[in-house]
C-alpha cells in the first residue's frame, strides 16, 4: 500500500501544533501542587524541562515533546522530533540518557512508515548518546511522534530560563522562520534547496551548542520552539524579573522567510505568540510587517537562547559562531520588564 | 465570490493565488478565521490590493480591490 503524504494527515506541522502559552497558564491554573524540596524546577516558571535533585551530584531533567508530521519523509520526521524532543534537556545544561518513544499512528499508515519514523527517532538518540528503552503507541485520526527524555546534569550547572541578569547578552544559535517556510513548503511556495536547508536544521541536535555554552558562565538558557523567539524571550525576561532587549536588525533569518511571510504564510502558532506578547511588548522603531512575523514564528527544533554576561558573551558568540551557522548576537538584558524591540 | 470558510492555511491563500492568475480588478472572498483574515490580507498586499474586512456571524467577509 502507497502511504499518503504525511504532513497531509497532520492538521498542523510540528511545534506550530502546540497549545498557545496564554491558553496553556489558563489551563494549569488552579491544579493542587505538590511542595518536594528536591524539585528544583516545576512548571511554575513555564521551563523546558522537570529537573529533579538524586543527591548532591546529581540531578535528574525530565522532558516530553511530540507532535503531528512536519515533513513527509517518515524518516525525517521522525529525526526531527527526536532532536527537538532532545533539545528540552540540551537547553536545561543537561546530557540526554534515557528515552522513550511515544507515537500515534492512524490506519492509513503502513508499516514501512512507522518503522522509518522510528528508525529516524532511533537516530538521533543514539548521536544523542542516549539509548532508547521503549515507549507507548496507540491508533488515533492523526498521526504523531516524539520523545520523552531523561537527562543528567550537575545541580549547580542547571540553567533554567529564568535566570537571566541585566549587563547579559542573548545569543541565538539557530536562524528563524521554519514555521513560515514549512507552511510555505505546504504551499509548494519553495524549492527544494530551501526545504532540504531547513530539514538539515531541523534535524541538527543543539548538543554541540550545549557543549560549547557549557564552557561559558552562562547565566540562562531555553530553547526557541513554538513559542517563537518573542515568546521564549518574553518567558524569560518574567522569569527572571528584567527586561529583554532584542536587537532586530541583528537577527538571522532564513531570508525566503521574509517574502514567503509578506504572502501570508504565516502559521496559526505566530498569531497566537503574537495576542500572547504584544501587549509587553516596546517597539523603539518601525519594524517591517513581515520581520515581526518572523520574530513571533513558532519554530521546530530551533535554538539555544542563551543569557550569558557580556564579558565573556562575546567568545561565546565567536565560538558558536565559527562551529555553526546563522547564530545571532540577538539581544541582551537590562533592569525593567517587559519585551522591547529595538 | 470565493468560499474558503472550513479551509485552514495556507489553503485559502493558495486559493486566492489561483484566482489573481486572471488579474481581476476585485475579488470577494469568505473565510471563517482570523488567521486566514491575516494571511489573504498580506498576500492580497503583496499583489498591490487592498482588503475590506467585514466580519459576520460565523465569517469574513473579504473586499479585495486593486
Amino acid at each position: 500500500m502507497e502511504d499518503v503524504k504525511l504532513t497531509k494527515l497532520a492538521s498542523c506541522a510540528g511545534c506550530g501544533a502546540k497549545v498557545g502559552a496564554g491558553m496553556l497558564s489558563r489551563l494549569l491554573k488552579g491544579l493542587p501542587v505538590r511542595k518536594d524540596e528536591r524539585l528544583l524546577v516545576g512548571y511554575d516558571k513555564s521551563d523546558d524541562a522537570a529537573v529533579y535533585q538524586i543527591d548532591e551530584n546529581t540531578a535528574m531533567i525530565c522532558t516530553l515533546d511530540f507532535f503531528p508530521p512536519i515533513a513527509d519523509d517518515p524518516e525525517l520526521f521522525g529525526q526531527i522530533a527526536a532532536a527537538n524532543a532532545l533539545s528540552d534537556v540540551y537547553a536545561m545544561g543537561g546530557e540526554p540518557k534515557v528515552a522513550l518513544n511515544i507515537m500515534t499512528v492512524t490506519k492509513e499508515m503502513s508499516r514501512e512508515t512507522i518503522h522509518g519514523i522510528l528508525r529516524g527517532g532511533y537516530e538521533k538518540v543514539f548521536e544523542a548518546g542516549a539509548v532508547i528503552a521503549g515507549g507507548h503507541t496507540i491508533e488515533d485520526t492523526e498521526p504523531k511522534y516524539g520523545l520523552s527524555v531523561t537527562g543528567f546534569c550537575h545541580p549547580s550547572r542547571i540553567l533554567t530560563n529564568s535566570a537571566a541578569k541585566p549587563g547579559d547578552i542573548l545569543i541565538l544559535t539557530k536562524p528563524l522562520g521554519i514555521g513560515i517556510l514549512t507552511t510555505a513548503a505546504k504551499a509548494d511556495l519553495i524549492g527544494q534547496d530551501v526545504k532540504d536547508r531547513i530539514f538539515a536544521q531541523m534535524t541538527t541536535l543543539n548538543k554541540r551548542a550545549r557543549d560549547i555554552m557549557t564552557l561559558y558562565p552562562v547565566h540562562s538558557c531555553t530553547d526557541v520552539t513554538g513559542f517563537s523567539l518573542l515568546g521564549h524571550s518574553y518567558e524569560m525576561a518574567g522569569g527572571s524579573g528584567a527586561a529583554i532587549h532584542i536587537l532586530t536588525d541583528q537577527i538571522r533569518y532564513h531570508e525566503e522567510a521574509l517574502e514567503m511571510a509578506s504572502m501570508g504564510m504565516v502559521p496559526a502558532g505566530a498569531y497566537r505568540n503574537r495576542d500572547y506578547v504584544e501587549g509587553h511588548l516596546t517597539k523603539k522603531k518601525e519594524i517591517p510587517l513581515a520581520l515581526e512575523d518572523i520574530l513571533f514564528d513558532p519554530q521546530t527544533s530551533g535554538g539555544l537562547l542563551i543569557a550569558v554576561p557580556e564579558k565573556e558573551g562575546e567568545a561565546l558568540y565567536r565560538q558558536l559562531s565559527d562551529d555553526m551557522p546563522g547564530v545571532s548576537l540577538a539581544g541582551y538584558v537590562s533592569e525593567g520588564e517587559g519585551l522591547i524591540l529595538e | 465570490m470565493i468560499d474558503a470558510r472550513g479551509r485552514s492555511c495556507p489553503e485559502p491563500v493558495i486559493m486566492i493565488r489561483e484566482a489573481m492568475k486572471t488579474k481581476e480588478e476585485a475579488y470577494e472572498m469568505l473565510v471563517d478565521s482570523r488567521v486566514c483574515v491575516e494571511n489573504v490580507t498580506r498576500y492580497a498586499s503583496h499583489e498591490g490590493y487592498h482588503v475590506t474586512v467585514t466580519e459576520r456571524q460565523d465569517d469574513f467577509l473579504l473586499n479585495i480591490k486593486k
